[in-house]
């Protein structure tokens, strides 16, 4: 069941961050491999030829694309290791609604943060903080969002912290300030070793995003 | 196990898609045809983060967004399956899906007379053709699957004469097919009628969703 399984990824992508997780959850072993993203590996470009992308899982030289898809199919073959997709269905719906909402806009949100100014920055700020809002309410009460344990959700989503401090000095807002609560899960969440190993330091990001910034011209 | 119920409107392929879903299965439900121009109440208070339709119920619990839905649907009738046993089969028909997904409308843009978006279109379509079709009947194999279901969008863009017209042949085939599967026949929207709607609605009031 276990085979040869290699992650291509980079290192400050938070949609490999949420595989990386899952397998270390489960204490799945794979060789974790960085791509230089302006340099694409021949490997990458074949097993992903469509999109040309990471996070690209490879188990026995067949490729999964797509974070979600990735996690999803982590579950299934290793089932019985610390399952992150509730079993009940209604459940599975609603955690699958979740991370279908963080994908349409948490990445698009916070991306808008750092690369536009003025008005566009505002709005996407305001949004940014409402969808937080919004994640806070289905947290509610719980430990994770998964309940007792990591799920779903919460794999897809706290990837994203490790940008935060960029968001942060680029938007000049605090997002603790504005929703306490998910900062609080964040925390409980860093506790675990599989999350705490997945994500890169913030301050490493912030550096990452200014390089960035100065090879788009972004002030 | 609980009353199903389903609030679409007779125009969104979203919508369609559940109804096929769950004729697949043979589950009955009741069908809420929902007013997009006068949303109502019940519409509101079920989704209130997207405002939209398809809202699926059952039991009383309401599911948004139409994949989430189907997923749903499967893991609860699993018979006259929609998607592989195999999980890595399923990651293959997964990709696909989004693939579709994420691309939407835009991979049925040919003829719009648009060069750039036609030959995108034709890029998608070939691609879907060659990797995810190859020279099966169905997406699925023998069988309608998810990935069948969702690439019926193709239906409201006029996807017959546009693969027709390019030359996609396992693509065209593919669709006449899929249009003569007796669930799907028997449940797909007079094009005509609907553009006549669509247009109607444009001119009433160019804001609405």
């Amino acid at each position: 069941m276990a085979g040869e399984l290699v992650l291509l990824d980079f290192w400050p992508s938070p949609f490999g961050m949420r595989s990386r997780i899952a397998l270390a959850e489960k204490g799945i072993p794979y060789e974790y491999r960085e791509e230089d993203l302006r340099n694409k590996s021949d490997l990458l470009l074949q097993m992903n030829p469509v999109h040309k992308k990471i996070p690209v899982l490879i188990h026995n030289g067949k490729p999964v694309c797509e974070s979600v898809i990735q996690v999803q199919y982590i579950d299934e073959v290793w089932h019985d290791k610390a399952p992150l997709i509730p079993s009940d269905p209604y459940q599975r719906a609603v955690a699958r609604f979740w991370v279908d909402f963080i994908d349409k806009k948490i990445y698009e949100l916070g991306s808008k943060i750092w690369k536009t100014k003025g008005e566009e920055q505002a709005n996407a700020k305001k949004e940014f903080i409402e969808c937080l809002k919004l994640l806070e309410g289905e947290l509610g009460d719980k430990t994770y969002f998964g309940g007792e344990s990591l799920g779903y959700v919460d794999v897809a989503l706290v990837p994203f912290y490790s940008w935060f401090y960029a968001y942060e000095k680029c938007g000049d807002f605090s997002i603790e300030a504005e929703c306490p609560k998910m900062i609080a899960w964040v925390k409980r969440c860093m506790q675990k070793e599989s999350v705490a190993k997945s994500l890169p330091d913030q301050e490493k990001v912030y550096e990452f995003i200014l390089q960035l910034k100065k090879i788009f011209g972004i002030e | 196990m609980g009353e199903v119920k389903l609030v679409g409107t007779w125009v969104s392929p979203y919508t369609y898609r559940i109804k096929w879903a769950l004729k697949l299965k043979g589950i009955a439900f009741d069908y809420i045809e929902e007013d997009l121009c006068n949303k109502s109440a019940l519409l509101l208070q079920y989704n209130p983060i997207h405002k939209k339709v398809p809202v699926f119920f059952h039991g009383g619990k309401p599911i948004c967004e139409s994949m989430v839905i189907i997923e749903y649907i499967e893991e609860t009738w699993p018979h006259n399956p929609l998607l592989p046993t195999d999980p890595y089969e399923r990651a293959m028909l997964r990709f696909w899906i989004k693939y579709a997904e994420d691309k939407g409308p835009s991979m049925w843009m040919v003829g719009e007379g648009q060069h750039k978006a036609e030959q995108n279109s034709l890029e998608m379509l070939k691609i879907i053709e060659e990797k995810a079709l190859g020279d099966k009947k169905f997406f699925g194999g023998d069988n309608i699957s998810m990935l069948d279901i969702v690439l019926g969008l193709g239906h409201w863009l006029g996807g017959e004469k546009l693969l027709e017209a390019h030359k996609l042949r396992r693509l065209h085939v593919w669709l006449k097919n899929f249009k003569q599967v007796p669930v799907i026949k028997e449940d797909l929207p007079d094009l005509d009628a609907m553009l006549a709607y669509l247009r109607r609605q444009r001119e009433m009031s160019p804001a609405t969703h």
